[in-house]
């Protein structure tokens, strides 16, 4: 092409066709096993496997500990059903709630992801944003008026899709603008702090008998829940489809609007990733109440680990998120037993520190 | 290569633009100038479908622009944007070769991204966090993304912008490159040197959406200083014509 410049014709660039059937689907796993560029630097193949045999190292540990401490070989027994009654009952026990706790752990780290490359803030997270507000409005609701489990369950997701509908239709035209993240991060602390009203007014005319209940529900607690299916069926395909769309999401975490120039779709790619959090959100705020933190503190901590990729932190954060989880949720049934504390307490109370001990570790670095 | 019929851009109930027909070619560098805010890169913006245009139509590589995907016309144009923020610590290169989003991966991505790293000297920064960077070195790193896309038109919002005398002058030389390959720039500038240095045409932006076009070479000082509101003086240096302010003594 130079060649045929330099001697004065000038090719014409339009004149190449472009056809869409050139255009294969994106491609990003080619690339995938590049030197990380975190804080560990470990390329993604170890740093998932790692992670992912944290994530059923916490399993384990939970299964294995509590008022009745079960060994390897016990776990093993029950687990290929040939173990005592006892060691049973207690597996499936625990496992159940393990697995709870697991998934909603994993649900609120994509959410966070999500929200946080949605808004282009590493401040986001859907407490910060209403959304678990919305779903804990719906709730307390329910509970007040004494509904079945499955329905507050329902009442918790059609508020936090409520909520996210009505921040999406506050703030839609901030998307369009730069500025726009201001705005629509202040909406959602207007639509939060609404929530906080609704949530204390509800506390305030509860009868007594509810009172308990609902108190320990938003402070946030997986003793209790069932383990349900529908919320893998939430996290699981978002997590797939997040991760599908990571280069597209990239960009809309660097650019922002700029990314329609570099090609993404980005007012579609923004609806999705609003929907995906909502209902991520939802799905854990209706296992375990409202279990603030996760979502805020372990995207940061997983972007120190191993950088801003979303190719890699999506998996990264989901495991972690839910490796975080389980083992809170062992520690909070086990280091007061045979009292139980809410989880919610724990992920505060663990997770602040580390997150100081991050961020001056990053302010060294940028210095 | 791009297209523009009767364009009009309007701001509430100002006329940024008044009716636009203007023709951008292959091997193009138009320098649009104008006063502060008197609509340029609003242009760009309308011109890269980031915002509709308020009347008129706007064809690219002779296909209507609201008529292509935005994968489409990524492959097609490239925005620099005057200013961007960073919330999130990517790494340099990661940064660029995430440019290459609306190309299929054949396999070049690693050598187009190593060239449009050379290209702006940064190389030794190739795996640096953006937020550690200074202005001018973000301001290259946003070239190279814009060099790594490929697109045969290529809009410049002020991309001068607090790069050092050397790389403003590798900037020049990379317009020229540009422009000897085929593919069209568009160049919003306030730099008097580079941008006549540069451009083959002029698009003059009055404050009221009056515009003219002229090619470079019949561009004088009297038609600049009127659209700035300064007085100029034109002068010929290094082989290209550039613009002073102030009267000739």
């Amino acid at each position: 092409m130079l060649r045929r410049a330099a001697s004065g014709q000038i090719p014409d660039p339009c004149a190449c066709p472009f056809r869409d059937s050139d255009i294969a689907p994106m491609s990003h796993s080619l690339t995938l096993d590049r030197p990380l560029r975190g804080a560990l630097r470990l390329p993604t193949l170890p740093l998932l496997t790692l992670l992912t045999l944290l994530s059923g190292g916490s399993l384990l540990l939970a299964c294995s500990s509590g008022s009745i401490a079960l060994g390897a070989g016990e776990l093993w027994l029950a687990a290929s059903g040939h173990g005592s009654q006892l060691a049973d009952t207690l597996l499936s026990l625990r496992l159940e709630r393990a697995l709870t706790a697991w998934v909603t752990g994993g649900s609120l780290a994509l959410a966070g992801v999500l929200m946080q490359s949605l808004l282009r803030n590493p401040l986001a997270d859907p407490y910060v944003m209403g959304v678990s507000g919305g779903a804990s409005v719906g709730a307390l609701l329910a509970l007040w008026l004494g509904l079945a489990l499955w329905q507050v369950d329902s009442a918790a997701v059609a508020g936090a899709l409520t909520l996210s509908a009505l921040l999406f239709l506050l703030a839609r035209r901030d998307f369009a603008r730069s500025s726009g993240t201001v705005l629509l991060l202040l909406t959602g602390v207007l639509l939060s702090a609404a929530c906080g009203a609704l949530i204390s007014l509800l506390l305030t005319i509860a009868p007594d008998a509810q009172l308990r209940g609902m108190v320990f529900w938003l402070v946030g607690d997986i003793a209790g829940t069932p383990l349900r299916p529908w919320p893998w069926l939430a996290l699981l395909p978002a997590a797939l489809l997040a991760w599908w769309q990571a280069p597209a999401i990239n960009l809309l975490a660097l650019h922002g609007d700029h990314a329609l120039t570099l090609g993404v779709p980005v007012a579609m790619l923004r609806r999705l990733l609003l929907i995906l959090a909502a209902i991520l959100t939802a799905s854990a705020v209706s296992q375990g109440g409202s279990i603030g933190f996760v979502g805020l503190m372990v995207p940061h901590a997983c972007r120190l680990l191993c950088g801003p990729d979303l190719r890699r932190l999506i998996p990264a954060a989901v495991l972690s998120g839910a490796a975080l989880l389980v083992l809170a949720d062992t520690l909070a049934r086990t280091v007061v037993a045979p009292m139980q504390l809410p989880v919610g307490v724990l992920t505060a109370l663990l997770g602040v520190p580390v997150l100081f001990w991050q961020l001056q570790r990053t302010r060294r670095r940028l210095a | 290569m791009l297209h523009c019929d009767q364009l009009t851009l309007r701001q509430g109930r100002r006329t940024l633009l008044q009716p636009l027909t203007w023709q951008v070619r292959a091997g193009e560098c138009w320098w649009i100038a104008g006063r502060n805010g008197c609509g340029k890169s609003t242009l760009l913006a309308t011109l890269a479908a980031l915002r509709r245009a308020d009347g008129g139509h706007i064809r690219l590589c002779g296909q209507p622009l609201p008529q292509l995907t935005p994968r489409q016309r990524a492959q097609r144009l490239a925005l620099l944007p005057q200013a961007s923020h960073d919330a999130f610590d990517y790494a340099v290169q990661d940064a660029v070769a995430a440019a290459r989003f609306a190309w299929p991966d054949s396999g070049d991505t690693p050598q187009r991204v190593a060239a449009a790293l050379d290209a702006f000297d940064l190389g030794r920064l190739a795996s640096r966090p953006l937020q550690a960077l200074s202005g001018g070195e973000r301001q290259r790193v946003a070239l190279a993304s814009v060099m790594a896309q490929d697109a045969p038109l290529i809009l410049l919002d002020e991309p001068s912008n607090s790069l050092d005398l050397a790389h403003q002058a590798a900037l020049q030389q990379q317009i020229g490159r540009w422009r000897a390959e085929g593919k069209a720039v568009l160049l919003v500038s306030h730099d008097l040197q580079l941008a006549p240095a540069c451009a083959s045409h002029a698009l003059l932006l009055d404050e009221h959406g009056a515009h003219r076009q002229y090619p470079l070479a019949e561009l004088n000082a009297e038609h600049l200083a009127a659209v700035l509101g300064y007085p100029l003086t034109r002068l010929h240096h290094a082989g290209h014509p550039c613009f002073l302010p102030g009267h000739p003594s």
